[in-house]
């Protein structure tokens, strides 16, 4: 594990502000009587429940059949035997009970914006990319760039995750159970990370703000990424969370490292406008 | 981007051919240009088997050198005297297409004496010399390939390949993968990714006598350990060494008589997905491949960066 200097941050005297959460906190007000609307949202019953064996279906087919079944107003769809294809579930803009019985490839439940997504086996590359709100739990393994470019929600991975979790993060948390990979957090803009296991190299380099827990050993900080003072706040937080994501482990939370930016390399406002949001 | 795949069964031979086959089709998506297998199967009788190319007479509009198939027979006839001026001794003769042929040999010499006299026939190319190493490659994709080549029943304990999306170079044969670690029997690689060293490697290489037949990049891979080899140094080190060596973003996997092994850069920029069992182990670039011999639910993860694996049949 590489030497961290303690609460470099601080010395440096940055991220008084970010370490109160507060670009973290307040992304999106539902409230807001200007609040967008999506296309392709559907209104859902949960209890309304059907099933989808995706044995012999491409996944453009199945992804058809999603929405088709939420125009009817299900809320709850179980896709079987999803047989690691790609690029399934993407695109979901409401509320769904959305459940795979199985494990995903490339590009899983990306572009969503509301849904709750429990996968029962692994997902490949890039899952959730670019994910807006809602949560999705992985039971097992996760491949690289797990949360890319995600804005907002909650990413679970019970197991361990490849290379380049949260790369260009934007908002949102993700919580892995096991391990990470090499360049986790790179190019992080904004959100949480949580590593429970060990991390591998160069760990949030080039990280722009955000905050990243790592549970275990750290191979070796990124560029401009530096180690700051777990707080209260934190621990509260991380307590929260670890609990909403369901991993049974168990956390000896004093001992969890945080890590932020020790460098401005951002130039962007405090709050992302709800405007950017509904114009997309 | 290409797609690469294998498997190894430990202490099993099954139908190698039929899987790779069904593994490297579901990774057409990822490179359409070429296919290739390198499958090592039970061998004959500990004598060598010999695959190579007298011509690339495959398709129009692609880069490969096209020729009247009149040339060819020439060209093998004047490969068999080469086998025998070599000392060898020809057992058995197939010609699988116009330019493409398999060969059963048995010699006691330097393989790398025979390798040298049988190129030095003109457009002729080794594309494997070994006692269970059988390389086919060609234009296509992956049931093109295997049906051309008569694959599908193939026996053995483990394969590795590839399907090939051109970038660095053209769309031939010879720039198509496997490629054999020359001269070196049963050694073969398979990669993904890019190599960004390529010719101060290329150069160093061929001042110490080694031969490229391609300017792929990926072929760099397989000479590069073919000269630790020949240094005397075990696969795995001569691995652990490439990765600090070869510049650039790539995963591999190299196979040889009775191992597999992969290797992944240090930055994991390429992606590599693996299932071991107590009875296997498969890899590939994306699980949906391995799904194809596997259906049902498996457990598989990511290698990490700079990880090094190495599998005995």
């Amino acid at each position: 594990m590489a030497s961290i200097k303690k609460h470099k941050s601080t010395e440096m005297g940055l991220h008084d502000e970010v370490l109160t959460g507060r670009t973290q906190q307040v992304f999106f007000n539902p409230e807001e009587t200007e609040n967008f609307f999506y296309h392709d949202a559907h209104k859902v019953d949960f209890n309304k429940r059907t099933e989808i064996d995706a044995n012999n279906l491409e996944c453009i087919n199945i992804n058809r059949k999603i929405n088709e079944l939420m125009a009817k107003g299900y809320g709850t769809i179980v896709i079987k035997n999803p047989g690691s294809k790609h690029s399934i579930g993407v695109g979901i803009l409401n509320k769904l009970n959305l459940i795979i019985e199985g494990s995903l490839g490339y590009f899983g439940i990306g572009s969503v914006d509301g849904p709750v997504v429990r996968i029962s086996g692994r997902v490949g590359w890039s899952c959730a990319e670019n994910m807006m709100a809602g949560k999705v739990v992985v039971e097992k393994n996760a491949g690289s760039c797990f949360g890319a470019a995600i804005r907002g929600g909650d990413l679970i991975c019970k197991g361990s995750v490849g290379a380049r979790s949260g790369i260009d993060m934007k908002g949102g948390t993700i919580i892995v159970g096991g391990d990470a990979g090499a360049f986790t957090g790179f190019m992080m803009q904004r959100g949480r990370i949580v590593i429970l296991g060990d991390v591998g190299p160069n760990l949030g380099d080039s990280l722009y703000d955000g905050t990243i827990f790592v549970g275990g050993s750290i191979k070796s900080l990124g560029a401009d990424a530096v180690e700051a003072e777990l707080t209260d706040l934190d621990i509260a937080w991380l307590k929260r969370k670890i609990k909403v994501s369901e991993i049974d482990k168990k956390i000896d939370y004093k001992k969890i490292t945080k890590i932020v930016s020790g460098k401005k390399l951002w130039n962007y406002d405090n709050l992302e406008p709800t405007e950017r949001k509904g114009a997309i | 981007m290409c797609g690469i795949a294998g498997i190894i069964h430990k202490g099993k031979s099954t139908n190698v051919g039929g899987e790779m086959q069904k593994m490297l089709q579901s990774l057409k998506h990822r490179g359409p240009d070429s296919t290739g297998y390198a499958l090592y199967g039970n061998g004959e009788s500990n004598n060598y088997i010999l695959r190579f190319k007298v011509g690339e007479n495959v398709k129009e509009g692609s880069s490969a050198v096209m020729e009247d198939e009149s040339v060819y027979q020439e060209r093998v006839e004047q490969v068999n005297s080469k086998i025998s001026t070599s000392g060898a001794t020809l057992h058995k003769e197939e010609q699988i297409t116009p330019y493409s042929y398999r060969y059963v040999i048995s010699y006691d010499g330097d393989l790398l004496d025979l390798a040298k006299q049988i190129e030095s026939v003109e457009m002729t190319e080794i594309l494997s010399l070994g006692k269970s190493l059988e390389l086919i490659k060609d234009i296509g994709d992956a049931s093109v390939v295997a049906n051309q080549y008569d694959l599908s029943d193939f026996a053995g304990t483990h394969g590795i390949g590839h399907t090939r999306m051109a970038t660095e170079s053209g769309v031939d044969i010879r720039s198509a993968h496997p490629y054999w670690a020359y001269p070196f029997s049963d050694v073969s690689v398979v990669h993904n990714g890019q190599l960004t060293n390529y010719w101060n490697n290329r150069r160093a290489l061929e001042k110490k006598g080694m031969r490229f037949m391609s300017t792929c990049d990926s072929e760099l891979i397989a000479v590069y350990l073919a000269d630790k080899i020949r240094n005397g140094i075990d696969l795995e080190e001569a691995m652990r060494g490439s990765l600090d060596d070869l510049d650039g973003v790539f995963t591999y996997l190299v196979a040889t008589k009775d191992k597999l092994g992969m290797a992944k850069d240090h930055m994991a920029a390429k992606p590599m997905v693996l299932y071991e069992s107590d009875d296997l182990v498969a890899l590939a670039s994306e699980e949906v491949a391995i799904r194809t011999v596997l259906p049902e639910e498996i457990d598989t993860y990511d290698p990490y960066e700079g990880e090094v694996k190495v599998w005995q049949a």
